[in-house]
């Protein structure tokens, strides 16, 4: 019994349905190879299927496939970018060519609430499917397309197994609302908050299940998610089943992820030098002898593997598609482990003659994290490494810890790094099963007309607990720690919608229009709990919770149309309209309402283009749209609330501790934010498309932009309000470039390059236009007060800060700045605004080949001016940090440069700390070989090895230049990944 | 055909069920509440009354109610330490050793600017316990109790929190008019959240509300006499010593001078039966509760506001006294150890005679002259008077596991405070008190901190203004009253009194006269076009 036999025999009994029984009578082997009409070239994995029943067959490494058929029956070949070709069976013979899909534009593109043609998108619309996805190993959806889309920055915040991504497409378009981008998983828009216990929301999604990417970059196309598109609509489709024969894919993805780099701090006897030179008596006494790298004893090799076993088929008329996968991630610092267990479920059945279309989606994951404590990054950096690891007695679990002479822990200490992470069992257990069934029903009496209604739930429960043992220095005083988590998540969602479509020929036009409803609902009910200790006792000075939990709620309800129009496929135009309603806002300002007009001019489809051999393709679009944005705003800002403060912030009257009613504060004229965004492109194709790309240029004013607005000191019950006062502008041009060098039998090369040039601006932040205050924002570690600013005329989190003074021999002098006003007196009036932490140019480069049996391919990316503030430097580049507390401390190596004592308060907002951190980085490398049929001809195998996070060029002089908000504390460091995946077809 | 009906039946179901209704919008919070839930029954409205008080103890709960914008750290929020940073960290009476976002950087060394944030903090804090005053003084009109039904003893009782509400409304705005000077002025005819901005003050016109506030109040019968409230809540006792404290700097806030009335006032205060605690050791520690009840043998305190370790947490009160002082050991100030954060002037050291048990200094690990402010909490000493064990020594009762939060209660009035207004008001001047009665109250304070010797004794002549202004330093060392008293002495900005780092200067500078007055915050200045700042900034 072959292993195929093996797995089918155990799998169809699952699905209680009986199929499979082709008969045998009469049949011939029908066999041959599928080959590229245009060139002859092999087409491996070409989809062969007998019509009306479940034989079917790929084809291998080759072009080449054999399969059992009745002479009569029609043979069907499907293959992704090209035209579906049917052939009757005759002869045992069978060579096929298939034609490429004319330059993809009948290709269908996922919209929002249905599809379009891409040839009739008028919108900035970016499309990666699978096949043109990062490839190595993939924790986290969105990073399959990093680099790969114009405009679209996505930068992974840590090097944390799971960790999410700060997306922003063309900017970022809000100053304290969200800038994260609407994410739709099958018709399902996600929460924008994320799931206690989790890295990551996205994480929760196997990204083997991703079918495509589709991002919706101007408001012209993303104007139909309405409130919530302003920072443009990113959406996930995943994988279907497609019936036809039983089809296994297995595949394992096996890595090793090491750093090459760590922060520069002083050597112990450095230390010891600088203590005995600095340091007090005290100081000098609590030296030690041993040579201790703190930060090699936080990190280790992560190792990580990631296998995924599918099964896709069809059962009568029931295409289904099945995966199941493991994932087991040991972070790169030591206790960090993240295993994901995933199952996922598509049926995608038809009904009545293909008049009703179901899809039914289940994707259920169960993490089971380990969370490191990331302070221990900090404090290793910053620890005496005079000092051992291990104490030679048992108290504080063995590990070495500052204490007083008895033996107590000293006050304001440093923990030892290590026992951080090995004395705390942060682990959580979050399940996430999201859930959707699509039907989509065509008339039978109007086959133009279809009702489609989507109905989703995203569920999610997490629980979870911290837990301290009594030993460890971080809780000793009271005895250990065990804290319970527990949340509970529903978010649900009912779409209906009519759409109607059809040709009219004899106005040389074609018509689609959608008008439908929308309800999404978002539930999440938090626990609290009570801290206690290690023994589950109640902890002294603790107090019971005021309530066992909270359900904070909104819903959004909304009426949609759209039309699509094309006239003699050379004018196209794309209206919508969506009315939103949100519970965030009064009745007042509670709906709003969103247009969008697109318009494109296909010239290559005019008569006097058509005999134009340069052009392949030669497209205007234009763009216009309001859009809106409520996410970041609390669910019930707008309302005068009063909460309960917590038992232990009661106040004593008499013998009573009275716990107090506070009232919080409100606006009630809180609305959307608006966007109002414009697009104007040119799409363009040279030689069959083999040069093909576009150029967008547009502009994004956004206005009514939620700022936390001063109140006049007791005019409210808090003197910070978000209101709808500030306005921006984001303006850029995207540069897209695909070529096809190199198409032969034996040899295929893309290349393809994207660039995007951004440039944002504030332009009113408060209700006074005149107002020279800003918004000071980005704290970091020993900076008095804020090292960035929003302000009118400067891009959003600008640096603000001081201008350092240097000597002759261009060192920095400390404390000593430029007195730009020269009013004879150093303060915050001589700062300066210096750069941006946005960067001006992103862009992304990447190649990939097949030859032969082999293919291979990079992604890189880069980013121009994004400039990042090393506070890794200022906080630790200093004398102080060595000798200035009462244990010994370390300092980053930068103190060698600078010999700064750190006795001005100054000093660390000094612009001689930041730094253009522009940079190129080689996201990922492959090669990959085709083995094709192995096992006998049981299975085709492919193998895959690829490196991510190869090398970063920059001159950055921190650990990594990619910092998203561009301060530099200490990020959890990424590590480059050695991975090597092998996948199995049978 | 019969399934195509069920299909298109299925589709109607599910829109009729799901479209349609927009109530779905309203959605109301779960624990959350509106005024009209917590201003129905009596006990809401001592809840709501408890808000005013702890608003000026803790830094709020569930959310901050200084926001992040304002003063970064939550821990520096509370009153009493952005309230001690102004008028004692000014002052010789501390320099502080950090200068991160989490300090009160600049105030030492009288730097500061309209950015800083503390100073806007304290500003914000206290127009954020006017802000609840107002709110409550308008939920608890006569009419609105009659609207809910509220009658009897329950209405006298909220009467009674009403007058409390007015008196720490006028309590917030002097401190205001003694640190800002010109401020927005705004009182319970606003309606929140209007938008309508509030006008700017000039300090005299600020004076006279407080002032007519307080007399009200004191000519009123809803305040509760002095010595009978609840300990923990203000009464008649704590309005007479505010009147006093307020004409004897009446001349600094409106130009004219008003000792006799605070002769009147203190008389008031003394007549009431507030005595000398006989111990000066034992006022500052865990059980200093003992001090505000009006059954004790001496009760001196006028009104505290109370902490504990376990039902009022906090890191800007008393706790920030206990920790804050360098080099104090945990098993002495009873908490888990020293921030290393305060250290005294030399000048103010010496101000203290050898046998003086006020001070209370650390000397151990500190050297006495601060020869380096920044980065180095050695330099100077520092005291241990806030400690939080009780008089048999036993650390605090409520004291949190981990020893970071204490029971320390903070007397805002107490007696000794009046004794020396009575004695300054009366050698300013002032009539209604006699200089022999003045020897007596200042001998009283001298005897006690003396352990009990009349060693320490003044003879007439010994009884100057000066000497009162010394003898206020060390018996209210810490308590917050410092820079008022340098500023009603003339000292705080020019060159005759200099300590070290005054001006940012190692042995002191005089500084431009501006810094008499604290500037009005930026923030506000942007969020409220009709204020000017004050001269200088």
């Amino acid at each position: 019994m072959t292993l195929r036999r093996l797995l089918k025999s155990l799998v169809i009994p699952v699905f209680l349905l009986v199929g499979l029984h082709a008969s045998a009578q009469e049949t011939i082997l029908v066999s041959g190879k599928v080959s590229d009409s245009k060139d002859g070239s092999p087409l491996v994995g070409v989809s062969i299927n007998v019509k009306g029943t479940t034989t079917g067959t790929t084809s291998d490494a080759t072009g080449k496939f054999s399969l059992k058929a009745k002479p009569g029956a029609t043979i069907v070949f499907t293959y992704v970018g090209f035209v579906n070709h049917e052939v009757v069976v005759s002869t045992p013979e069978m060579n096929v060519a298939l034609t490429a899909v004319q330059s993809s534009l009948n290709e269908v593109v996922v919209i929002g609430y249905g599809t379009a043609r891409k040839k009739d998108l008028t919108g900035a619309v970016a499309n990666v499917t699978s096949k043109d996805f990062q490839k190595g190993n993939i924790t986290t959806p969105e990073q399959l397309i990093a680099g790969k889309v114009a405009g679209v920055s996505i930068i992974s915040n840590s090097g944390r197994p799971g960790a999410g991504s700060t997306i922003r497409i063309r900017g970022g378009s809000s100053l304290v609302a969200s800038n994260d981008p609407l994410i739709v998983v099958d018709g399902v828009p996600l929460d924008y908050n994320g799931i206690s216990g989790a890295a990551n929301p996205l994480s929760f999604i196997n990204s083997n299940d991703i079918e495509s990417f589709t991002v919706l970059k101007d408001a012209s196309a993303a104007a139909i998610y309405g409130s919530r598109a302003n920072n443009g609509v990113i959406i996930i489709t995943t994988k279907k089943g497609k019936g036809g024969a039983l089809r296994f894919t297995f595949n394992t993805n096996n890595s090793v992820s090491q750093l090459f780099n760590k922060v520069d701090v002083l050597s112990s006897s450095e230390v010891k030098s600088l203590v005995n030179q600095y340091g007090s008596p005290k100081q000098m006494s609590q030296l030690g002898n041993s040579n201790t790298d703190w930060q090699d004893q936080i990190y280790q090799t992560g190792f990580g593997t990631d296998n995924n076993l599918t099964m896709m088929g069809g059962l009568k008329n029931l295409p289904y598609r099945l995966t199941v996968g493991y994932m087991n991630q040991t972070g790169v610092l030591k206790t960090d482990n993240l295993q994901k267990t995933s199952v996922s479920l598509a049926l995608n059945p038809t009904f009545l003659d293909n008049h009703l279309k179901v899809d039914l989606n289940l994707k259920g994951s169960a993490q089971n994290t380990r969370f490191a404590d990331e302070g221990a990054i900090g404090t290793a950096v910053g620890f005496d490494p005079t000092q051992p690891i291990y104490s030679n007695d048992k108290r504080y679990g063995g590990y070495f810890e500052w204490r007083e002479a008895d033996g107590s822990l000293i006050q304001n200490r440093a923990n030892n790094p290590l026992g951080m992470l090995e004395q705390r069992w942060d682990e959580q257990n979050p399940k996430r099963l999201i859930s959707n069934l699509q039907l989509d029903y065509k008339f039978h009496f109007l086959p133009e007309l279809r009702a489609n209604m989507n109905a989703a739930l995203d569920y999610s429960n997490s629980e979870g607990h911290v837990y301290v043992p009594d030993s460890a220095a971080s809780n000793y005083t009271s005895g250990g720690l065990y804290r319970q988590s527990k949340q509970e998540k529903k978010n649900s969602v009912f779409d209906f919608y009519l759409n109607y479509a059809k040709d009219i020929k004899s106005i040389n036009s074609r018509v689609d229009v959608t008008a439908g409803y929308s309800y999404n609902n978002f539930w999440t009910k938090n626990y609290f709990y009570r801290d206690l200790n290690a023994k589950h006792d109640t902890i002294a000075g603790t107090k019971n919770v005021n309530f066992p939990y909270d359900i904070p709620e909104n819903t959004l309800m909304s009426y949609w149309a759209r039309l699509i129009y094309n006239y003699g496929s050379r004018y196209f135009l794309t209206a919508s309209l969506r009315r939103d309603g949100s519970s965030r806002f009064s009745k007042e300002n509670r709906w709003g309402t969103f247009p969008s007009l697109g318009l494109a001019w296909s010239i290559k489809n005019e008569d006097f283009m058509k005999s134009n051999k340069t052009f392949s393709e030669l497209k205007l679009r234009l763009g216009y749209g309001l859009t809106g944005q409520q996410d970041g705003i609390g669910n019930y800002d707008y309302l005068s609330r009063y909460g309960l403060g917590a038992q232990t912030a009661a106040y004593q009257m008499g013998s009573q501790y009275v716990t107090y009613y506070g009232p919080f504060g409100f606006n009630s004229n809180l609305k959307w934010e608006e966007l109002t965004s414009y697009n104007a492109a040119i799409d363009f194709g040279f030689l069959n498309n083999r040069i093909n790309g576009s150029i967008d240029f547009y502009l994004r004013k956004s206005q009514d932009l939620l700022n936390n607005v001063p109140q006049a000191a007791a005019t409210n019950f808090s003197s910070y309000v978000l209101a709808n006062v500030g306005s921006l502008e984001n303006k850029g041009v995207e540069f897209t470039l695909n070529t096809n060098p190199v198409r032969n039998t034996n040899f295929n090369l893309n290349v393809n390059f994207n660039v995007a040039y951004n440039d944002n601006q504030i332009t009113k932040l408060n209700y006074n236009p005149n107002d020279p205050t800003g918004l000071p924002t980005g704290t970091a570690a020993a900076v008095n007060g804020f090292v960035q600013i929003h302000q009118v005329g400067y891009s959003r989190n600008t640096f603000y800060m001081y201008q350092q003074i240097y000597d002759e021999n261009g060192k920095p002098i400390e404390g000593l700045f430029e007195d730009r006003n020269r009013d004879g007196i150093l303060n915050d009036k001589d700062k300066n605004y210096v750069h941006s932490a946005v960067a001006d140019w992103i862009g992304g480069f990447n190649a990939d080949f097949t030859y032969k049996k082999w293919s291979g391919g990079f992604v890189m990316r880069g980013s121009l001016n994004n400039y990042v503030y090393n506070n890794v430097f200022a906080n630790r580049g200093r004398l102080n940090n060595v000798t200035g507390a009462y244990i010994i401390g370390n300092a980053s190596s930068n103190y060698l440069t600078t010999q700064f004592k750190g006795e001005n308060d100054k000093q660390t907002l000094s612009d001689y700390y930041l730094e253009n951190a522009s940079f190129l980085r080689m996201d990922n490398i492959f090669a990959g070989y085709n083995f094709g049929k192995v096992l006998r001809d049981a299975a085709t195998l492919r193998l895959n090895a690829s490196v991510q996070n190869v090398f970063v060029i920059t001159k950055y002089q921190g650990l990594d230049p990619e910092i998203a908000n561009g301060i530099d504390q200490n990020i959890y460091p990424r590590p480059t990944v050695f991975s090597l995946a092998i996948n199995l077809d049978f | 055909m019969k399934n195509r009906h069920h299909v298109l039946v299925l589709f109607l179901a599910a829109v009729i069920v799901s479209t349609g209704c927009e109530k779905k919008l309203d959605l109301l919070p779960t624990n959350d509440i509106t005024a009209e839930t917590v201003f129905s029954t009596a006990a809401g409205y001592k809840q709501a009354a408890a808000k005013f008080y702890a608003s000026m103890v803790v830094e709020g709960n569930p959310t901050r109610d200084i926001p992040p914008e304002i003063v970064s750290d939550m821990g520096n929020t509370g009153f009493l330490r952005m309230y001690w940073y102004l008028q004692c960290l000014s002052t010789d009476e501390a320099g502080w050793t950090y200068f991160n976002n989490t300090d009160p950087v600049g105030i030492h060394q009288m730097t500061w600017s309209a950015n800083t944030q503390v100073i806007a903090g304290l500003y914000y804090r206290c127009y954020y316990t006017i802000g609840v005053c107002n709110n409550f003084i308008q939920q608890s009109t006569d009419a609105k109790l009659s609207e809910r039904g509220i009658t009897g003893a329950d209405a006298t009782e909220i009467k009674a929190l009403r007058a409390e509400a007015q008196f720490l409304r006028a309590y917030n705005y002097w401190v205001l008019l003694d640190n800002f000077g010109n401020v927005p002025f705004i009182d319970d005819s606003y309606v929140f959240g209007s938008g309508v901005l509030p006008k700017q003050i000039k300090a005299a016109e600020l004076f006279k509300y407080v002032e007519d506030q307080l007399k009200a109040i004191d000519a009123g019968t809803d305040m509760k006499a002095a010595r009978t409230n609840e300990n923990g809540r203000a009464d008649k006792g704590a309005v007479w010593a505010l009147l006093a404290r307020l004409y004897l700097n009446a001349k600094v806030y409106s130009g004219a001078d008003r000792y006799t009335d605070a002769i009147t006032y203190a008389n008031k205060v003394i007549a009431a039966g507030y005595k000398l605690h006989p111990k000066y050791k034992e006022l500052m520690l865990a059980d200093n509760d003992l001090i505000a009840e009006k059954s004790a043998p001496a009760q001196e305190f006028i009104w505290t506001i109370r902490y504990d370790g376990t039902n009022t947490q906090t890191w800007s009160g008393t706790t920030f006294l206990v920790h804050g002082p360098s080099g104090v050991t945990g098993d002495s100030s009873g908490s888990n150890g020293t921030w290393n954060c305060m250290r005294i002037t030399e000048q103010f050291v010496d101000k203290f005679a050898s046998s003086d048990i006020r001070g209370q200094f650390w000397t151990s690990t500190q050297s006495k002259t601060m020869d380096v402010l920044l980065g180095d909490g050695t330099k100077g000493y520092s005291s241990s008077k806030f400690r939080n064990k009780t008089r048999t020594g036993a650390i605090g009762p409520h004291t949190n596991a981990s020893k970071d939060f204490v029971d320390i209660d903070f007397p805002i009035f107490r007696l000794a405070e009046i004794y020396l207004i009575y004695a300054e008001a009366t050698l300013r001047g002032g009539s209604g008190g006699n200089s022999t009665t003045a020897l007596g109250y200042v001998n009283e304070l001298r005897t006690r901190a003396y352990n009990g010797s009349t060693s320490g004794n003044l003879i007439p002549a010994d009884l100057t203004l000066n000497f009162v202004l010394d003898e206020r330093g060390r018996e209210l060392f810490w308590e917050g009253h410092r820079r008022t008293d340098l500023i009603r002495y003339g000292l705080f900005t020019t060159g005759t009194y200099l300590w070290a780092w005054k001006g940012d200067v190692r042995n002191g500078t005089a500084v431009d006269s501006k810094y008499n007055l604290y500037p009005i915050p930026a923030i506000d200045l942007s969020a409220n076009p009709n204020l000017v700042q004050n001269p200088g900034y």
